[in-house]
Parts: C-alpha cells; sequence; structure tokens
C-alpha cells in the first residue's frame, strides 16, 4: 500500500532526507509565525517581505552566495522599510506595503535579468521564485535551524505581549506595552519566516505556507496555542506529502522530469484550507 | 470616609494647534461611580488617554492615588469572529498578557478566570470564541479582562454605544455592582446621562474640552451647563429622565451639537 505512494529509494535519497528536514523546520516556524500574521491581518505585508526576498535571492545568485541570506538579508530590510513608512498606522499601511511590494518586484526583476544575461544561471529565476527543494546544499540545514530558532524564540518570548496587541493596541498601551516595539519585533520574526519558507517552496509562494496552515487552524480550533500547533502540523504534513508526490512525479507524464515541489505543497495547503472551512461551515 | 483615587488638576491638552482639554479639574472618591458625559469630539477620549498616562497634558495634571492600578476597557473593540480566542483566554490576558513568555496554566489561574467570567455573568459564553460574542457580550468580557488584575480605577471608554437599551441597562447595573463589591472607583465615559443617573455618584460634564463636575444635581442644571457651554440650555426633567435642549442661541456650533445630543436623548 505505502509502495503504490512511496516511489522506491525516497528515503535512502539524500537529496529527499534535507528536503524533508529542512521543509519541517521551516514549516513549523512559519506556522507558528503565520497565526499572528492572520490574527494581525498583515497577509499583505507577508507577501511584500516575500517578494522583497525574490530581490534578495536573486541579488545572493549574483554575487554567488546560498540564496538564503539574500532572502534574509532583503526581507528584513524591507520589515525595517516599511516599519520607517508607516505600517503601523492601519492605513498607512496597505499603501506601505503596496510601495515595498512593487519595489521588490522591480529590482528582482532587474537581478535575475542580470544574472541570466552576464552569469548564465539559467535555473536561477525558476530557483528564487519558485523554490527547489531537492537541489538544496546540506551546508543550509544549520542555517535554517538557526535562524529558525530565532524566529521561534520572538514568537513565544513575546506570545502574550503580541497576543494582546494583535487584539488591540489600545488594550496594549493600557498595560504599558511598547506597542511598535512590539510590532517591529513581530515584522522581523514574519521576515525570517518568509525567507526560511523561500528556500523551499520559492519567494513567490513563501507566504502560502505562512497564511495557508494558519489559517486552516483558525477555522479548525479556537484557541490561540492549538491554532499554533495546528498551523505547524498542517504545514510540515503539507511539505512532506507535497515532498512525496514530487518525488513520485518524477515517472509521470508527459516530461519524466518531476513536477515542482512547490506546485504539490501549495495545491495540498490550498486543499487543506477548504476542507476546514467546510468543517467549519457545518 | 472614603479617600481619593484621582485627581485631575487644571489639565490641557492642545493638538494640533487646537484645544482639546482647557484646564479640566475633578477629583474621584475611591469607591466612587462617576459618569463622563459629553457629546462626540468633548474630549472624552482624550481625558481617559491622559488618565492612563498615554496622552501628554500641556498644562496641569492627572494623578491616580494611592498606588492605585488601573483598568480599562477601549471603545469599538471589534474582533474577526474567526479570531481563535476565547473569552476566557481573553480574559487571562488581562492577568498576564504583559509578561514575557508562554502562559503556565494552573488551577488557581483557571480559578481566578472562573470568578471573573462568574463576576461579569459570562461564564456561560467563556468557552465562546470572542469574534463571535453579541455587542453586550463582548463588553463583559473585555470587563472582566480589565477587572482581574484587581485594579483600584476602572475607566471605560462609551461602554454603552452601539448597544440596545437593555443590555446597556445590564452593563451599567452590573458596574454599579463592581462597584460596590470590589471597592473600586469607576470612570465611565458616554454621551447620554440617562442610562447612568440611577447609579451616578458624581458626574463629569465635557463640552468643547471644559468640564463641570459634581453631584447630578449640582452639574446637570440649567446654569451650570449653560456656562459650560457658553450658551443658553435648558435642562428638564421628564418621568426620571434628563433632556438638554439649547435655547435660540448666538453660538450656532453649540446648538448644532446640542439639538444632535437631545435628538439622542430623546429616543
Amino acid at each position: 500500500m505505502l509502495g503504490a505512494i512511496i516511489a522506491p529509494g525516497f528515503f535512502s535519497s539524500s537529496a529527499v532526507q534535507l528536503a524533508a528536514a529542512v521543509g519541517a523546520l521551516v514549516a513549523i516556524v512559519a506556522g507558528a509565525v503565520g497565526v499572528f500574521t492572520v490574527i494581525r491581518g498583515q497577509a499583505f505585508a507577508g507577501e511584500a517581505l516575500g517578494d522583497m526576498g525574490a530581490a534578495g535571492g536573486s541579488s545572493a545568485y549574483l554575487i554567488g552566495i546560498a540564496p538564503l541570506w539574500g532572502f534574509i538579508g532583503f526581507a528584513v530590510a524591507a520589515a525595517g522599510a516599511m516599519e520607517l513608512v508607516g505600517i503601523q498606522r492601519a492605513r498607512g499601511r496597505d499603501l506601505a506595503t503596496g510601495i515595498v511590494l512593487g519595489a521588490g518586484f522591480g529590482l528582482a526583476a532587474l537581478l535575475l535579468y542580470l544574472g541570466t544575461t552576464l552569469e548564465n544561471t539559467t535555473g536561477a529565476a525558476s530557483t528564487v521564485l519558485f523554490g527547489s527543494a531537492f537541489g538544496l546544499q546540506s551546508s543550509i540545514l544549520p542555517l535554517v535551524l538557526g535562524f529558525g530558532a530565532l524566529a521561534l524564540g520572538i514568537i513565544i518570548a513575546l506570545y502574550r505581549p503580541l497576543l494582546l496587541c494583535s487584539l488591540s493596541p489600545e488594550l496594549g498601551a493600557a498595560r504599558g506595552l511598547p506597542v511598535r516595539l512590539i510590532g517591529v519585533a513581530y515584522l522581523i520574526a514574519m521576515a525570517l519566516a518568509v525567507a526560511l519558507s523561500a528556500v523551499t517552496i520559492g519567494a513567490i509562494l513563501s507566504t502560502a505556507l505562512l497564511m495557508g496552515p494558519a489559517a486552516t487552524a483558525l477555522a479548525l480550533t479556537s484557541r490561540p496555542g492549538r491554532a499554533i500547533l495546528t498551523a505547524a502540523a498542517i504545514g510540515v504534513g503539507a511539505m512532506w506529502l507535497g515532498l512525496v508526490l514530487a518525488y513520485d512525479s518524477f515517472d509521470w507524464r508527459p516530461i519524466h522530469h518531476g513536477w515542482p515541489v512547490s506546485f504539490f505543497v501549495v495545491t495540498l495547503v490550498l486543499i487543506a484550507y477548504l476542507a476546514a472551512r467546510v468543517k467549519a461551515r457545518r | 470616609m472614603s479617600g481619593q483615587a484621582l485627581r485631575v488638576d487644571g489639565a490641557s491638552v492642545r493638538l494640533a494647534g487646537r484645544s482639546v482639554l482647557d484646564d479640566v479639574s475633578f477629583q474621584i472618591g475611591e469607591d466612587e461611580f462617576t459618569g463622563l458625559i459629553g457629546s462626540n469630539g468633548a474630549g472624552k477620549t482624550t481625558l481617559l488617554r491622559v488618565i492612563l498616562g498615554l496622552q501628554a497634558l500641556s498644562a496641569g495634571g492627572a494623578e491616580v492615588l494611592g498606588g492605585r492600578s488601573i483598568g480599562y476597557v477601549p471603545q469599538k473593540f471589534l474582533l474577526d469572529p474567526d479570531m481563535p480566542l476565547r473569552g476566557r483566554d481573553l480574559v487571562g490576558l488581562g492577568l498576564d498578557g504583559h509578561r514575557l513568555g508562554l502562559p503556565r496554566p494552573s488551577r488557581a489561574r483557571r480559578a481566578l478566570i472562573d470568578e471573573m467570567l462568574d463576576a461579569v455573568d459570562a461564564r456561560s459564553f467563556g468557552e465562546a470564541r470572542v469574534g463571535r460574542l453579541s455587542g453586550g457580550e463582548q463588553q463583559r468580557i473585555l470587563i472582566a479582562h480589565a477587572l482581574i488584575s484587581r485594579p483600584g480605577l476602572l475607566l471605560l471608554d462609551e461602554p454603552l454605544a452601539n448597544l440596545d437599551l437593555r443590555s446597556a441597562q445590564e452593563v451599567v447595573r452590573l458596574l454599579a455592582r463592581i462597584a460596590r463589591e470590589q471597592r473600586i472607583a469607576i470612570l465611565i465615559s458616554a454621551h447620554d446621562v440617562n442610562p447612568l443617573l440611577p447609579v451616578m455618584d458624581r458626574v463629569v460634564y465635557l463640552a468643547q474640552g471644559r468640564a463641570a463636575s459634581g453631584t447630578t444635581e449640582e452639574v446637570v442644571r440649567s446654569d451650570v451647563l449653560s456656562r459650560l457651554y457658553r450658551h443658553h440650555v435648558d435642562v428638564l426633567r421628564v418621568h426620571g429622565r434628563v433632556v438638554v435642549i439649547a435655547g435660540t442661541g448666538e453660538d450656532e456650533r453649540a446648538a448644532l451639537e446640542h439639538s444632535e445630543h437631545t435628538a439622542v436623548e430623546l429616543v
């Protein structure tokens, strides 16, 4: 039965093992951070961070370093830029985000163009934008662990103040909490989560992993802590099943070349979300 | 003999060149129920923010006395219905929402949250998602959130707005009971004085940033309000309700404000 789903060689492939380990770590971080993204209504900001990450990943290719550094550098810088141009004000938020988002894409267009023409790295665009989970290098694992721990650390340390300020900045301020500082710390955690997701499923799709499992979890549980655990579990499940299907697809028609992991992961996330909404409505 | 919970002394706030609060002075006793009455834009929210320490004064002072902590219920608290948060979670955040790290569930914490839910008659919907509760139910949860840290002064910003008459009366009765049982000073802002009449010990009437304070009988009078509005105002008492009517006046803005105000009170 299992053999019919999982193609021979799946568990023994080191590329698969690495993808599964990195994918799980990334999905856990994205799930935990994503629940707050949904609560705070910052999905659009997450998208902008991902697009800025695309520019970062492209520039990393240009100068020949691991794309993760580019994703993280640019996403964190974008988080700072959004804070400066007024993401804390509800009305300024969409504008600030949209401007950063547009700039990120424009920059990515230039850098990818330069990369493909100057360096002849033809796969770069696809890897940066849509990820390549099976093409990861093992040196990335400690980086993913480190940055993932940092993002999770921010969420765990600020869990209660962040929850309170996300529900109502007024309530937070009345308790004497530094609402703006907490918002900045959260933006950094979100930038890290988006950058890590970009490594596996690409910069453009990274918000799918951030938002999808979290939105699904919100439909399934009415408690914040459980929502985080559920989102992480859904993310890991979608990631691993996506890897299995992508591995299987090497034998599929028409190209016998394997379909992108990101396609499967994002599709599974969508299916989980729809199923949860249907269940919640009953 | 009761001590003082709050002293506001000549408080003035100017925002963008406009005077929002102008030499406001009043005091609140330690278990007094005080209504902060005024129409929209009279400076009620600004005054509450001053007391919370979130708004700096350009002159004067506002002092919470005797080391009392403040509980606060903000205005217009709208939560998404899908928010993964139960009423009791929000009450729990009132206890330790400012602390770092994950919450540590304990029997004592649970019991305290239950006690607060009971105090606001919210036990029956404490397990439901906050965003799916009615306006009056959310208001109760927020009051429990503010009360659980045992404040000596409870500030509520327009808690009766958006509530139907019956829910508003229930919230007022509940607050009066809490003030009595827990010996807590309550300052509640409202645009209509009537729902608060049965329970108020003191009223602070705000108009155009200026204030008059005292008992209802001392303040809600034609001569006092006319002086406050700088414009002739009639105060009528009909079937235990108060109706404030602007006379034919020289100050058109006050007249407009008042006709609006009167319409609300006559409903």
